[in-house]
């Protein structure tokens, strides 16, 4: 089932690669391998059951121990299906564009290859999509972006491509020291290889953690952010800041806290201070932007460090289980919830620069007029990306600062800090564009149509029903399962 | 004398001579019959040469090794070499001598073969100086225009001093360890300074075959200035074969650590100078010169971990043989493309070239080894020797290196790939555009097979 969630999304996008389609049949080919990727994965939520589920295994290449593995456990089902439906909504998200059957091919290329990378079980397959992700991404960047595109997308792809070979060489290194070679998720979370402390550990789980960090981004590794999401094209950035940059603390949980508990426990409080750097920095830096779309993404940055302080504190060995548990919780439920709110925020922002191609925030204002249903998407949205009781980031951020409380009093205060900033910048930014007087060359703005209006209401209304009721959410993770038996000393 | 082992080289040799005197016979508007009788030569030799892939045996008085290693080397020289000719009838169309082209590409051909199966140091010599010849008059061979004149000068120069040091090598072994059988030198090799000398030579003699520092510097104007048929060829198979014997001789002496050292830092000094180098290249031909610079270096990692870590040969010969593939690819989109050489010309060349543009693009990205394109397997069991045995700083820096590749890649394709452009660009289609799709056919079969193939590579070397 899970193979089929990868399957149709690259089907789909090997057709339109061929096929000679129309725009509108394009995009709902594109949409609709999405949808049925989705429904898979529905199937498989609803099937249930514990720890890895819907494991499926055909072996590749027997000799070096690589196979075909998927599976699921709550985490990673959780993901691939915020994934999904954000690639729903980013197909089906109305846009002009040159070349339309090439950019939904692309589009639904990542579809299939970003689900792959959430429920593989193989180290060497998570690489390959890893991988593939960066070509998609490059290629939506470079040809539809806009400004100074191909310059952002190639700072992106060496970027990442630089961080993903240093995380070959780590999974290489692990899979040279299980009893024997193996590449299967499973049996290394399992068994963790080099367990003994000293250089080599520390060394791996150094690559990994840069590795991933670029991918997430944390500070200092963040700055192919920004452009590529300024010059990107709304439904690639919505797929860029909600989907790839999961990748990276997707990793970050799955390989490093899950297959080397110990050498995270000894590293966990640096890994911790990067996190609380990261929200204050991008949400200082984010402060600073006149660019709509540069603004929300440092606060990416920000909203992605809660999630590493909330990975560091859950393997940090330190503090009660249940403090850690909460952390690593509020860590997932902030990717889920990041995907999903900066997913409508750059839509939004990709709407707006539909009507009048600018992101300068000064030429703005008063846009509550002519656009309310525009003003209240995106006032929902910058509320829920800034933390208000009731909507997804709050449950996030409550969980990761209950447990980060427990276990580092200090970096949890500080960090603290930066949910004020995020408020204060999310404010000034509606006021900036909604508030205030209408200039004179805004005034044929239109407000959004009703394609629009129907696929960010889905995205709201989850934003609203995880806000209010994330039990659901908190047993489908189920993160008590996730934290490694052997980090459980504290 | 068991003549039927070296069938696949007689079989080359003949259809050489043959070729030759066609040439000398036929119009020369009728010299495409040269090149399908060339091609038929090589079908011959594979055959044989698949045949006889599972002897194990030295063979001609201890000289010629009948192993895995060089069963494999015979089929990707005689098969690439297949693919070079192939892009070659529609180039050499106008050329006086467009039959004998042929004949020299078998004859190199044939240096290389011999020179991978060498189990003997005259034997090496032999095949080195044969491939060398050979490789010049293929660089010059458009005698009226400069740039390819300087090539083979170039490579003359460099390949002279080179082939006289391994020589001298080749002396100062056989002086100090009384045998130039491999069989006999095996592990008998003295660990005297004068044996030490004579195998350094040795390794300058080959590594000139291979493109690697210090011998390096014909490789981008060969790439650039050679008629685009055989700068594939001189980038490609010569460095196989190049490789191969370079195991052989490293292997030889497992005892002396030094020569994995020599080795891993000629990897480093080569995979980097190459990359530098290609960053800032405005001509593609160029660039694909310095970054197969590039990829030697790479594929140097397997040569120093010989013995150390049990899959190096496999890993050897695997990459070889993807960057053989690639490269082909590579430079067969040139070929199509009328051997179109500034970055700038390729603006936009996706709208009005589709074909060459995306063979391009799975070539580089093959080159960069991003998956599931079968570059990334090579260099995956690549870095896995590498990290088996010891080496993770070599790995690093290949890591690193890597990340610049990408750049320089990226910089040909992007504009090709997003940029636009009004003028119409010619091709040469014909056999060239058949080869440039067989070729990309082949790396895709590659990606698709790698299981099969990688448990088929040979673990053990003669002797």
């Amino acid at each position: 089932m899970l193979t089929f969630a990868i399957l149709i999304p690259l089907l789909a996008a090997g057709t339109l690669a061929v096929a000679p389609l129309g725009e509108t049949v394009s995009r709902w080919t594109a949409t609709g391998a999405a949808a049925l990727s989705l429904l898979a994965l529905v199937v498989v939520w609803i099937s249930g059951g514990e720890g890895f589920r819907a494991v499926a295994e055909v072996p590749w290449v027997p000799e070096l121990g690589i196979a075909w593995r998927v599976g699921v456990d709550g985490m990673s089902l959780a993901l691939a299906l915020m994934s999904a439906l954000l690639f729903v909504v980013a197909t089906a998200w109305p846009i002009d564009l040159h070349n339309a059957r090439a950019y939904y091919a692309w589009m639904a290329f990542l579809a299939g290859v970003s689900i792959g990378l959430f429920v593989t079980l193989d180290l060497i397959v998570f690489y390959v999509f890893f991988d593939l992700s960066l070509v998609g991404m490059y290629f939506l960047i470079g040809r539809w972006g806009h400004g100074e595109a191909q310059h952002a997308a190639l700072k992106f792809f060496v970027y990442t491509l630089a961080g993903s070979l240093l995380i070959l060489i780590g999974i290489i290194v692990l899979a040279l020291n299980m009893p024997t070679l193996t590449f299967d998720m499973r049996a290394m979370i399992d068994s963790p290889p080099l367990a003994a402390a000293g250089l080599v550990p520390g060394l791996v789980f150094l690559a990994f953690v840069i590795g991933f960090g670029i991918k997430t981004p944390i500070f200092p590794f963040h700055t192919w952010l920004p452009p590529a999401h300024v010059n990107a094209p709304g439904p690639a950035s919505a797929i860029l800041a909600g989907v790839l940059l999961k990748m990276g603390t997707y990793g970050l949980i799955r390989i490093p806290l899950q297959m080397m508990p110990e050498t995270f426990a000894r590293w966990a409080l640096p890994l911790g201070i990067v996190g609380v750097i990261s929200i204050l920095w991008g949400s200082i830096v984010a402060f600073a932007q006149d660019n709509m779309k540069r603004r929300i993404a440092y606060t990416s940055v920000n909203h992605m460090g809660y999630t590493v302080l909330g990975i560091a504190v859950a393997g940090s060995a330190l503090g009660s289980e249940a403090a850690r548990q909460l952390a690593l919780t509020g860590a997932v439920v902030e990717m889920i919830a990041h995907g999903l709110i900066t997913g409508a925020l750059f839509l939004i922002a990709g709407a707006v620069w539909q009507r009048t191609a600018d992101y300068h925030l000064p030429n703005f204002g008063g846009l509550a007029g002519p656009a309310p249903r525009l003003t209240g998407a995106a006032t929902l949205a910058a509320f829920a990306s800034l933390g208000l009781p009731g909507l997804a980031g709050f449950v996030a951020e409550l969980h990761i600062f209950l447990g980060a409380f427990a276990v580092y009093p200090w970096l949890a205060a500080i960090g603290l800090l930066g949910i004020l900033i995020t408020a204060a910048l999310f404010l000034r930014m509606l006021r900036q564009m909604f508030f205030g007087d209408l200039p004179k060359e805004r005034a044929d703005f239109t407000d959004l149509a009703g394609v629009e209006v129907a696929l960010l209401t889905a995205l709201l209304a989850l934003i609203v029903l995880i806000g209010v009721w994330p039990v659901w959410l908190l047993g489908l993770i189920d993160a008590g399962l996730l934290i490694p038996v052997s980090g459980a000393g504290g | 004398m068991p003549i039927g082992d070296l069938a696949p080289e007689l079989a080359v040799l003949l259809t050489a001579v043959t070729v030759l005197l066609l040439a000398m016979v036929l119009a020369q508007r009728h010299h495409g019959w040269c090149a399908a009788l060339a091609l038929s030569g090589l079908a011959v030799a594979a055959g044989i040469a698949h045949a006889q892939a599972v002897a194990y045996r030295l063979t001609f008085s201890g000289t010629f090794a009948l192993d895995g290693a060089t069963a494999w080397a015979r089929l990707l020289i005689v098969g690439l070499t297949a693919l070079c000719i192939g892009m070659s009838p529609r180039w050499f169309a106008s050329d006086r001598r467009h039959g004998e082209v042929y004949a020299m590409f078998l004859f190199s051909a044939l240096g290389a073969m011999a020179m991978a199966g060498a189990a003997d140091l005259m034997e090496l010599v032999i095949g080195v100086l044969l491939s060398s010849v050979t490789g010049y008059v293929l660089a010059a061979y458009h005698r009226d225009w400069a740039i390819s004149l300087e090539a083979g000068m170039k490579y003359f120069l460099v390949g002279a001093l080179a082939n006289a040091l391994l020589v001298i090598g080749v002396v100062l072994v056989m002086g100090t360890a009384g045998s130039t059988a491999y069989s006999e030198l095996s592990g008998s090799i003295p660990e005297s300074p004068l044996a030490l000398t004579g195998l350094a030579l040795i390794l300058t003699g080959l590594f000139f075959k291979m493109g690697a520092v210090p011998a390096h510097t014909w490789v981008p104007d060969v790439a650039e200035g050679a008629p685009v048929p055989a700068a594939a060829f001189l980038t490609v198979v010569p460095k196989i074969a190049g490789s191969i014997a370079l195991y052989r001789v490293v292997a030889l002496a497992p005892g002396i650590e030094a020569l994995g050292l020599l080795v891993a830092l000629v990897a480093a000094v080569t995979m980097t100078v190459g990359n530098l180098s290609a960053l800032w290249q405005e001509d593609v031909r160029r660039l694909l010169g310095w970054s197969s610079v590039s990829q030697t270096g790479y594929a140097l990692m397997a040569v120093a971990v010989a013995g150390l870590a049990p899959q190096a040969l496999p890993a050897l010969i695997a990459f070889m043989g993807v960057y053989g593939i690639a490269n082909i690819v590579a430079f067969a989109s040139v070929a199509e493309l009328r051997g179109r050489t500034s970055i700038t010309d390729y603006a936009g060349l996706l709208g009005s070239r589709p074909g060459p543009v995306v063979a391009l693009a799975v070539a580089f990205l093959s080159l960069v080894g991003i998956p599931p394109l079968v570059g990334f397997f090579g260099k995956l069991v690549l870095f896995t020797a590498a990290l088996e045995a010891g080496l993770a700083w070599l790995a690093i820096l290949a890591v690193a290196n890597t990340v610049l590749s990408l750049f320089y890649y990226l910089r040909v394709l992007s504009p090709a790939v997003f940029g636009s452009s009004e003028t119409e660009a010619a091709s040469l289609s014909g056999s060239a555009r058949v080869t440039l799709w067989l070729s990309l056919a082949l790396l895709l079969a590659a990606t698709i097979a790698w299981s099969p193939l990688w448990s088929a590579l040979p673990a053990v070397l003669l002797p």
